[in-house]
């Protein structure tokens, strides 16, 4: 699993992300505001590792997922994938780099053009980039769909013949047929029930092991993230609040956001299920069109300060790894970090850190 | 990339190759029963107004001379004869003559052939116009506030001295440049083409409006597609219903309007027949000769209607969701 720890070829480097849309208002659209639905995000995805992107509904997970594609203009910052930048390419290069970067989408209906047959939808990369024959085209498509499962009988049918599980399918056999190895999965098994969506997760994870893919998977199933994800980051109004390994961010989540998020999810156990002690947070979302000063979360926050309120925190590493904006954490590591220079000894703090 | 070894040898003949849609169309269209019916007696028309005249000689425009004259004008239609004895019937013109004894069977025919051709030619301009400005207006958004201000300009015109002013304007040279008859036709198709396509682009700008956020739009995206492949490939095909039922309905106002321009004087000369021409030619004796209103407007009103059914039908057939029920 990767650590961290730049052993790893990082594939795709985001810096300083920042994703606004304008708001406009009176006659002459005079700009007013922006809504910030990605504010100064960054974070590194290394090659063949699953980092999972997690946030309740309209955090900026798929704006922040849509923008690393560049299928929306960032306003800001910079994203390398495969050490090219692609925040600022032209539509020729971009074209170029397409291939090696796709997506799968949340909804597996519309993602799908309804009067394209199933041939059609995945043959579409195939003739936007490269020249097979007529006759390779459709043997790299039947390939394709005995990869996701799909019966070679199908390729003449349209969309709306098949059940969410299938179509969720052709969409991951269209983002599979030019070789990508990034995939950005939009909340890919949102719209599905849970049996299919462990069907399509276990799938993603064959493919992945197969092909040496490395995805963006953004969801807001903390179990499957759980699942699937070697690394996870929490999202908070546009902000990544806490980046960290799986099991760091599981055991000993940092972020009182972190910690409130994962008390929410429900125990198999029913006698654990009874002793689960939920955080609970006032209040609603604060809109990302005029975010409190301060920090992001200090509306709602359990365990707010009065800095929280005036300075906003510094998305920092306090342990290789792991990464958290959170004023309380790194006061705590400051003064632990000091206490152990001094003392050299652990606090709780690092003593989780080396029980990973 | 290699097959997975676990899987078991298939039968390649199990999977059909893909199969042309267009086959699965015409079988749907087939089961469409208002359709077939629509495009029998849509053929018949066409046929009877084209070919009709190598089978039926007399000629349209040809007025009798002398006695002929006399005897030959206001000729009742043989069926006449059926309840009225006395009727002025003759089995040389079996739709009877017009009052100036022209044969209306012949004329019939080649009205039919100018009132089709500048219904569809006007329909297929006015459709052009309006989905190119609805899917600019629609999918590139800067394009949007111009073409659309151009639209509503469009429709406030007061259309009536427009036509006349350009009628006008340009009769003359265009006349020049391709004959009397051509001139005309290039005109009507052209005035009636560029002040009819402003609904049709209204409806298509909406519909592209909703689609290009759709995520199968994003996906093309994704993959690189260029905006316009991705219009080709993704906008059109999802917006052809409503344009499909713009142009059926579009036949019929072309015809009229056309009808409308030809009874204000402004359309073909008047000698030269029309479906609409006959029809206001006759109106003022509709009374006593009620056949010559009834056969073009018959004409008329079962062109619109098979068209209209032909369109029904077809627009069932290119949806595959509604394909195969």
């Amino acid at each position: 699993m990767p650590d961290g720890t730049g052993t790893l070829n990082p594939l795709v480097e985001v810096r300083g992300l920042k994703m606004y849309f304008p708001i406009t208002a009176g006659v002459f659209r005079k700009k007013v505001g922006d809504v910030k639905a990605v504010d100064d995000v960054s974070f590194t995805i290394y090659e063949g590792e699953t980092l999972g992107l997690v946030g309740e509904s309209g955090c900026g997970k798929s704006t922040c997922g849509r923008a690393v594609l560049r299928l929306y203009e960032p306003t800001a910052g910079s994203i390398r994938i495969a050490g090219t930048e692609i925040a600022t390419a032209g539509f020729d290069s971009l074209r170029a780099m397409r291939p090696a970067m796709q997506m799968v989408f949340q909804d597996p209906q519309a993602s799908l053009n309804p009067r394209m047959t199933v041939a059609g939808i995945i043959g579409e990369p195939l003739d936007e980039h490269t020249t097979l024959t007529r006759k390779e085209k459709l043997a790299r498509i039947y390939e394709l769909m005995d990869q996701v499962g799909l019966n070679r009988d199908f390729a003449n049918r349209y969309p709306h013949e098949f059940s969410g599980g299938q179509r969720q399918r052709i969409g991951i056999a269209r983002a599979l047929a030019l070789n990508p190895r990034f995939i950005v999965c939009d909340e890919p098994i949102a719209a599905l029930d849970v049996s299919i969506q462990a069907q399509v997760v276990n799938l993603l994870e064959e493919l992945q092991d197969r092909l040496g893919l490395t995805y963006l998977f953004i969801s807001h199933d903390l179990s499957m993230v759980r699942h699937i994800a070697d690394r996870v980051a929490v999202m908070y109004l546009g902000k990544i609040v806490e980046l960290a390994p799986r099991e760091s961010l599981y055991g000993s989540p940092q972020h009182p956001y972190t910690q409130a998020l994962l008390s929410a999810v429900p125990e198999p156990d029913p006698m654990v299920e009874a002793t689960r002690r939920r955080i609970i947070i006032g209040g609603d979302v604060p809109s990302p069109a005029n975010p409190p000063k301060g920090c992001n979360f200090c509306t709602r926050c359990p365990k707010v300060m009065d800095i929280c309120r005036e300075i906003d925190p510094e998305f920092r590493e306090i342990a290789p790894g792991r990464h958290v904006a959170c004023h309380l954490v790194t006061q705590a590591s400051q003064t632990a970090g000091q206490a152990a220079a001094s003392e050299a000894s652990g606090t709780t703090e690092i003593r989780i850190q080396q029980g990973e | 990339m290699t097959e997975p070894a676990a899987a078991p040898p298939r039968d390649e003949s199990m999977a059909r190759p893909p199969r042309n849609q267009w086959w699965d169309v015409w079988d749907q269209f087939r089961k469409h029963t208002g359709a077939l019916v629509g495009a029998t007696i849509f053929a018949v028309i066409v046929l009877g107004a084209f070919l009709g005249p190598l089978v039926w000689h007399a000629d349209p425009q040809v007025v009798p001379t002398g006695r002929d004259f006399i005897t030959l004008r206001d000729t009742r239609p043989i069926y006449v004869a059926l309840w009225d004895e006395g009727a002025k019937v003759n089995w040389a013109h079996p739709l009877g003559t017009d009052n100036l004894g022209r044969d209306t069977l012949a004329r019939m025919m080649s009205g039919g052939q100018i009132s089709l051709l500048v219904g569809f030619t006007a329909m297929g301009l006015s459709i052009l116009l309006g989905t190119l400005i609805g899917v600019l207006a629609g999918f590139f958004r800067p394009a949007d506030g111009p073409l659309m201000r151009l639209t509503d300009l469009f429709l406030a015109l007061p259309l009536l001295p427009l036509l006349l002013v350009s009628v006008l304007l340009f009769r003359e040279p265009l006349a020049n440049a391709f004959g009397p008859e051509g001139g005309v036709f290039i005109l009507i198709v052209t005035l009636v083409g560029i002040t009819s396509w402003m609904q049709t682009a209204r409806i298509v700008r909406g519909e592209v409006l909703a689609l290009k956020e759709r995520e199968f739009v994003l996906a093309a995206r994704s993959i690189g597609t260029p905006a316009r492949r991705v219009v080709m490939r993704h906008v059109l095909p999802n917006v052809l219903s409503p344009i499909m039922v713009s142009a059926t309905l579009g036949i019929a106002t072309a015809i009229i309007t056309e009808s409308a321009l030809s009874f204000l004087g402004f359309g073909f000369p008047p000698d030269f027949p029309t479906w609409g021409r006959l029809l206001f030619d006759s109106v003022d004796r509709m009374q006593l000769y009620p056949e010559r209103v009834i056969w073009p407007g018959l004409a008329i009103s079962l062109t619109v209607l098979s068209v209209n059914y032909i369109g029904d039908g077809l627009r069932d057939a290119l949806d595959p969701r509604i394909r195969g029920r």
